[in-house]
Order: structure tokens, then sequence, then C-alpha cells
């Protein structure tokens, strides 16, 4: 499967997606500037974590219009998979390619830790490799990962399962002291009603290896590339 | 822009304590928002608000948690 990583100035986590798409899981994959036009030639896209564009304004709002954004879109519409960690998942509910939006954390600290997230939906094509139910060991790292969504949507998003992951202590309880940012319903990942657009605050990419503290974040790839 | 009456605003609610603490309990609900000036250039007040009122909607407000207000003040030439 031929991937790429989008590159937005101000990117950080794009050499750590790449490193864990290409050297631990053998995926093809491309850095692309985000000036590029076009996404024709891949099957599946990720919008990196980091801080495009200083977050300024919002996080992912300026992001959300560079050149790469409309090819992205028209990539999303055409069914093809595309996958936003952390400020890609801000990206992604900017540009209205997946609902709601990403606030300040409620304790207002910028979250650094390992948290575990425990699998809601494992039959989407970021999933399934995965358990039902499956528990994951996953870093987060972000100042603005509080979910918000209003009632009705958030009613949408339960009835369609369209929450992926929620934050939950070790053994896998949606606990409100483990939620790490406030986040309605303790939501860390959601994929459109279509099941080919998913946006998760934790980091995949850095729990790939034992030698970084877990390797559940492979079983993400390995559901993309399976 | 300011976040929606019925949001959590942390950043408000923060500074709200750091008011009581220094004496000035008659403040309550401190809510922190956005100010944004720009110049724009346009044929009439109604056009400037239509320019704006896009800008707020595509770009300088995310409808899902925020509103905007927004004033126009001419500038003699």
């Amino acid at each position: 499967m031929k991937t790429a990583v989008i590159v937005f100035p101000g990117s950080n986590c794009d050499h750590d997606m790449y490193y864990a798409l290409k050297k631990v899981m053998g995926a093809e994959v491309s850095f692309l500037w985000h000036q590029e036009p076009s996404l024709d030639d891949f099957e599946a896209v990720v919008l990196p974590g980091g801080f495009s564009y200083g977050d300024y304004l919002r996080a992912g709002a300026i992001a959300r219009f560079s050149p790469i954004m409309q090819g992205v879109i028209r990539f999303a519409k055409r069914g093809k998979l595309v996958l936003g960690i952390c400020n890609g998942f801000q990206i992604l509910t900017e540009s209205g390619l997946l609902p709601g939006a990403l606030m300040r954390n409620e304790n207002l600290r910028f979250v650094c830790k390992h948290v575990y997230i425990r699998t809601e939906n494992n039959q989407t094509r970021f999933t399934k490799s995965l358990q039902p139910g499956q528990v994951l060991k996953i870093p987060v790292a972000h100042g603005e990962g509080n979910y918000f969504m209003d009632a009705d949507g958030l009613k949408k998003l339960q009835d369609n399962n369209q929450i992926v992951f929620r934050y939950t202590s070790g053994p896998g309880v949606p606990e409100k002291e483990k939620n790490p940012n406030g986040s309605i319903d303790n939501i860390a990942g959601i994929i459109n009603s279509e099941g080919n657009v998913m946006g998760m605050m934790p980091h995949p990419e850095r729990a790939i290896e034992l030698l970084l503290g877990s390797e559940d974040g492979r079983l993400v790839f390995e559901s993309i590339l399976s | 822009m300011i976040l929606k009456n019925g949001i959590l605003d942390p950043q408000g609610k923060a500074v709200n304590n750091a008011l009581h603490h220094l004496g000035f309990t008659g403040f309550d609900d401190v809510r922190i928002g956005k100010h944004i000036e720009m110049k724009l250039e346009a044929a009439d007040k109604n056009e400037a608000g239509k320019l704006v009122e896009e800008a707020c909607k595509k770009l300088l407000a995310n409808p899902v948690i925020e509103e905007y207000t927004y004033e126009l003040i001419e500038e003699e030439k």
C-alpha cells in the first residue's frame, strides 16, 4: 500500500510516523509537503501531530486551508483512507472531515504521558486487527485535545458506532479520572460515518517498539496496511 | 469570538478563581474570548459586513464551539 505523510510547517511527528510506517511496518511511504496539490498516487494519507502554523488562531484552523487539504478532502470523498493523529485530528475537525471540535484541555495543562484507551469499534479499516474492547497503552501529548460535540451530535456518534477509542483505566473502565483532557464521553478517537477518515489524539506511532514503552500502536498500522 | 454559552471555558474559570483570591468576590462567570482587528477595503458598510461575516464563518470562528460579533468602523480617507 502506498502511503503518504503530510508535512505542514510546524508538523513535528512526521518523521516518527514515517519511521513507524516504513521501518517498522514495511509500508511504502512518501512525505508530501503541504503545497502539493495531488494525492492521486496514494491509498492512505496520514496527517501527523505537531503544531501546524504554530496553532495560531485555533489548532488546525490555518492548516485546514493549505493547498494539500483540498486534495485530502477530495481524497476522502473518494473513500480513500485518511488518518489524523493529534494535530492531524484537529485539522480534520477544522476541515469538516470529522465532526466536533478539539478545545483547550479542561485542566489547562499540556498533558504528555502514556494513557490507556479502549477499542470501542474494531469493525473499521483502522482497527480491524484489534479485539473488541482491547485496551491499548499509547502516549498522548497535547494541550488541546478536549473533544467537544453537542448533545445531538454525540448521540449520533454513539448510535453509529463512530467512537473508536475511549480513555479508560488499565483494565478498560472509562473513569472520569482517566480522562486526560476533559473530552466529552472520554472520547479519544472517532471515525466519520463513511468509515474512511479517523482522528485520534493519542500517538500510535510513538508506541511501536517495546523500547518506547509499548508496541500497542502497531495494531492500528497493521489494520490500515492489511 | 467567544465560546458559546454552555461550553466550559477553563481559562475563564481559572481567571475567575484568581479574581476571587484577590478579593474581587463580586465577579462571576468570567469568559475569555478573542479580539481581532482588521483593515478592510470595501465599497460600503454593507459589503464590508458581508465580507466580515464570510471570514468569520470560514476561518476566524469555529461555529461548533464559538460565536462571534463584529463592529465596523469607517476610516476617514
